[in-house]
């Protein structure tokens, strides 16, 4: 078995529920594949070697950022048959643009100087947690800091606009 | 120890370069195609992935970390970003009682 064929598989796997997310009328069964894309994509970063990245993919992302989507989901309380729908010419629409996009980016990057393979044999540690801790707190601690204030920054802007205003209620 | 080092070969870069496009390109298409806000944060999202899959294949085939901590980062103002953004969908909701884009055409002043 080769590395080759493991990340084919895993590849077509993750573009199938990756296009099922777009596909599927179900807003939670979207939810439910964007949270398999994510494992499926932590696991190429396993193929990779990158395991810190791995693990944070799944806690932060499949775990805070989706359980956050289906809340508001539930809170919404929104069903297959009030989903909006688009007009037919509009997804031929859509799909040509982002087809175009696709060759074009794809067509530009085709012929670029890259070759070689990305995992070696000797496996290499810069996805390791110690190599990317050292990086992290010495050369990238300035915007290490600065992004807690955006956080705090992003709290703050979430409790206010969720608050219900005083007229709303009256 | 090294799960990548039971394999023999390595992935080529092209491989992760093109999965990563295609990707990329379902979002932009979700984007376009749906109307429910939701799908379309969740969109935006999977975009973000695609990059950050580009990323990690290139900060591995350089040998370099700075990659991955970008990919860090990124993950960082995503969850802002899904922050900022739900919570704006549940005030408009509570305001127009849908969550279609279109809706917002007739916002026009």
């Amino acid at each position: 078995m080769s590395l080759e064929l493991v990340a084919t598989i895993l590849g077509g796997l993750t573009i199938g529920s990756a296009l099922m997310v777009v596909i599927s009328k179900h807003p939670v069964r979207s939810v439910l594949f964007l949270v398999l894309t994510f494992f499926l994509i932590s696991s190429n970063y396993i193929l990779m070697n990158a395991q810190f990245l791995a693990i944070v993919n799944i806690i932060v992302y499949a775990g805070a950022i989706m359980v956050l989507f289906l809340f508001v989901l539930m809170l919404l309380n929104l069903s297959k048959d009030n989903e909006p729908k688009s007009p037919f010419y509009i997804k031929i629409a859509a799909v040509t643009a982002g087809g175009t996009l696709l060759t074009v980016l794809i067509a530009a990057l085709k012929d670029g100087i890259m070759v070689g393979t990305v995992s070696k044999v000797d496996g290499s540690s810069t996805g390791l947690v110690q190599n990317l801790g050292h990086e992290l707190f010495t050369t990238y601690v300035l915007p290490f800091e600065i992004s807690s204030v955006l956080f705090i920054a992003a709290m703050v802007g979430a409790v206010l606009l969720a608050k219900r205003e005083k007229q709303l209620i009256d | 120890m090294v799960l990548a080092s039971i394999f023999e070969s390595g992935v080529s870069i092209q491989f992760y370069i093109v999965l990563s496009t295609i990707l990329f390109a379902i979002g932009a298409i979700g984007v376009l195609v749906r109307r429910n806000m939701i799908i379309l944060l969740m969109c935006i999202e999977l975009m973000l992935n695609a990059v950050n899959l580009l990323l990690v294949a290139f900060s591995t085939y350089f040998g370099k970390a700075d990659g991955q901590l970008f990919v860090f980062f990124i993950m960082v103002v995503a969850a802002a970003e899904a922050t900022v953004g739900l919570s704006i969908l549940v005030m408009a909701y509570r305001n127009i009682r849908t969550t279609d884009v279109s809706i917002f055409n007739k916002q026009k002043g």
